[in-house]
């Protein structure tokens, strides 16, 4: 969570740029804000229950970031914590059953299809090939191709016209760029790889 | 960029200490959350109606707090959506047992989170109502977008709602009239100049010094099109064609015309625009029995207007002209 934060603190001028081309230019900030406050909430939540953390963090995103990502990042992490409830450690097998709770509340919320130019056009390919590796006993290897096909569902969002969100606005004008949300969920999966791959907690 | 502010993250919390400063009597402002409230809410047996949205529109919506119209309203930082929490404090803070009517513009963040909200709320057991608001023509209103965007209407909906809500009409009532309100009424929007948020301190986009876009958006997203600046009648033409080609309005219809500006046009421009609304409606039988010419639904410092026609039956008129007592509409009080 703290690689995430960073990443996201580091690339918030990043995010904010993409988002100013198809969208209102307030992605890197608003996220940037939402996860300093989930670092707060996470440092004062006690014991090791993984869905506790996992809600505090959507908590704290729903209540401090606004705009679209707000509503969707908040609900992937209280979905994920539902689904982690009372549980201190994860295998693959489970964090790949979080991961699909936190996307069907995602399309949920959002209404958004595969291929709208989303966030899920990186959430979706990435819990495929986590399903993918099964039960894999590499689970860094397996998290890194998840956030691998991350990537390369936030590139193939370039071309894409968005059908969803502020972006919708531009029709055919938002081609040629690639799409924020997409781009910060990337990033999510790619923190989550580095964390287990280094021997941190996962999530 | 050069703005009368102390720093960027903080344009949020001054400006609302300032509003708390100056209108203490009308307001009471909260800032964790941020929710600025009718200073004497609630009001017991009235229906209360609230509503919220990115900051950067002043004086929509924290200025149409009191007496008449909101009851409460959530301002998000700056073109970005408040949050469920604000909402939720909202909510509770102005129910006065009659339950509380959502007026949401339609906004994708805008529609989550209050969506977030009427779940806690019903949790809570407070009856909610949510009305979406969506009369800007510039979008096609089509499965392949997020839909018509909420934009002048909604303060016209607002100050209607307000008065319908002070003759103790039920929630139901009061969501009606919204919808009714929304459905006839229809806007488009134009940008001579783009606009600045603070936290990101330059232009959301460009145009040329000759040029402007119709059909803009109020946090500057594109409109239909990009063209030569022309004179007021021509680029009124282009707007009011495409709002009275919409509904559509028709000869014999009674309109209330809301000329706005974006908060970067002085008025003497808003009012050469409204004489040429005046004009282009009179030579097509449509006749405004009530006008508003003003600041707003702003977009920071953009400069430009939108026109907003509603269409007006003896009881919109009524409630139209009902007492209003707010920061920044307000007539037949006091």
């Amino acid at each position: 969570m703290k690689r995430f934060a960073a990443e996201v603190a580091e690339n918030r001028g990043y995010l904010t740029k993409l988002d100013g081309a198809i969208g209102d230019g307030d992605h890197g900030t608003n996220m940037d804000r939402g996860m300093k406050k989930a670092l707060e909430k996470l440092e004062a939540t006690e014991g090791d229950d993984i869905g506790a953390s996992l809600k505090a963090v959507g908590m704290a995103l729903v209540s401090s970031v606004g705009g679209a990502a707000g509503p969707l990042y908040g609900t992937l992490f209280l979905q994920m914590g539902q689904a982690t409830a009372g549980k201190s450690e994860l295998d693959l097998p489970g964090f790949t059953t979080a991961l699909d709770a936190g996307v069907q509340g995602v399309i949920k919320r959002g209404k958004a299809e595969p291929g709208d130019k989303t966030m899920l056009d990186a959430l979706g390919p990435a819990l495929e090939a986590l399903r993918e590796a099964g039960d894999d006993s590499d689970v860094a290897g397996a998290l890194g191709r998840a956030a691998e096909a991350a990537r390369e569902g936030m590139e193939a969002t370039v071309p894409l016209v968005a059908r969803k969100g502020r972006a919708s606005y531009l029709g055919e004008r938002s081609a040629g760029h690639q799409d924020p949300g997409a781009t910060s969920s990337h990033l999510l999966l790619k923190t989550a790889a580095e964390a287990v791959g280094s021997g941190g907690a996962a999530g | 960029m050069k703005k009368l502010i102390n720093a960027p993250e903080d344009v949020l919390k001054d400006a609302l200490e300032g509003m708390e400063a100056a209108h203490g009597d009308r307001v009471r402002v909260t800032y964790d959350p941020p929710v600025i409230v009718r200073a004497d809410a609630p009001v017991q047996g009235k229906v209360g109606i609230i509503s919220g949205g990115g900051s950067g529109h002043e004086p929509m919506h924290g200025g149409f707090v009191g007496m008449g119209m909101l009851d409460a309203a959530c301002p998000g930082e700056v073109f970005t959506s408040p949050t469920p929490d604000q909402m939720d404090a909202a909510t509770k803070a102005v129910n006065g047992g009659a339950g509380v009517l959502h007026i949401v513009k339609n906004y994708t963040g805008d529609v989550m989170n209050f969506e977030m909200a009427a779940e806690i709320a019903a949790g809570e057991d407070i009856e909610v109502v949510s009305v979406v608001t969506n009369d800007d023509v510039a979008v096609q209103d089509s499965l392949y977008t997020a839909g018509r965007r909420g934009v002048g209407v909604t303060v016209l909906a607002e100050k209607i709602c307000g008065a319908a809500a002070e003759e103790r009409k039920s929630l139901q009532e009061v969501a009606d009239i919204c919808r009714r309100v929304n459905d006839q009424g229809r806007s488009m929007g134009m940008a001579l100049t783009p606009c600045i948020t603070p936290a990101a301190g330059e232009p959301n986009f460009t145009l040329g010094d000759d040029e402007m876009e119709i059909g803009i958006g109020i946090h500057g997203e594109p409109g239909r099109q990009r063209m030569k600046v022309e004179p007021a009648a021509k680029v009124v033409e282009r707007l009011a064609s495409a709002v009275v080609e919409d509904l559509p309005f028709s000869e014999g219809d009674n309109v209330l015309a809301f000329v706005n500006g974006m908060g970067g046009t002085p008025l003497i421009e808003l009012y050469i625009v409204y004489n040429e609304l005046n004009k282009y409606l009179k030579e097509r039988g449509i006749t405004i029995t009530r006008n508003l010419i003003g600041n707003y639904i702003t977009s920071l410092e953009m400069a430009g207007c939108s026109i907003t026609l509603v269409k007006l039956d003896d009881e919109l008129t009524r409630l139209w002209d009902a007492p209003v007592d707010t920061i920044a509409l307000r007539w037949g009080a006091r």
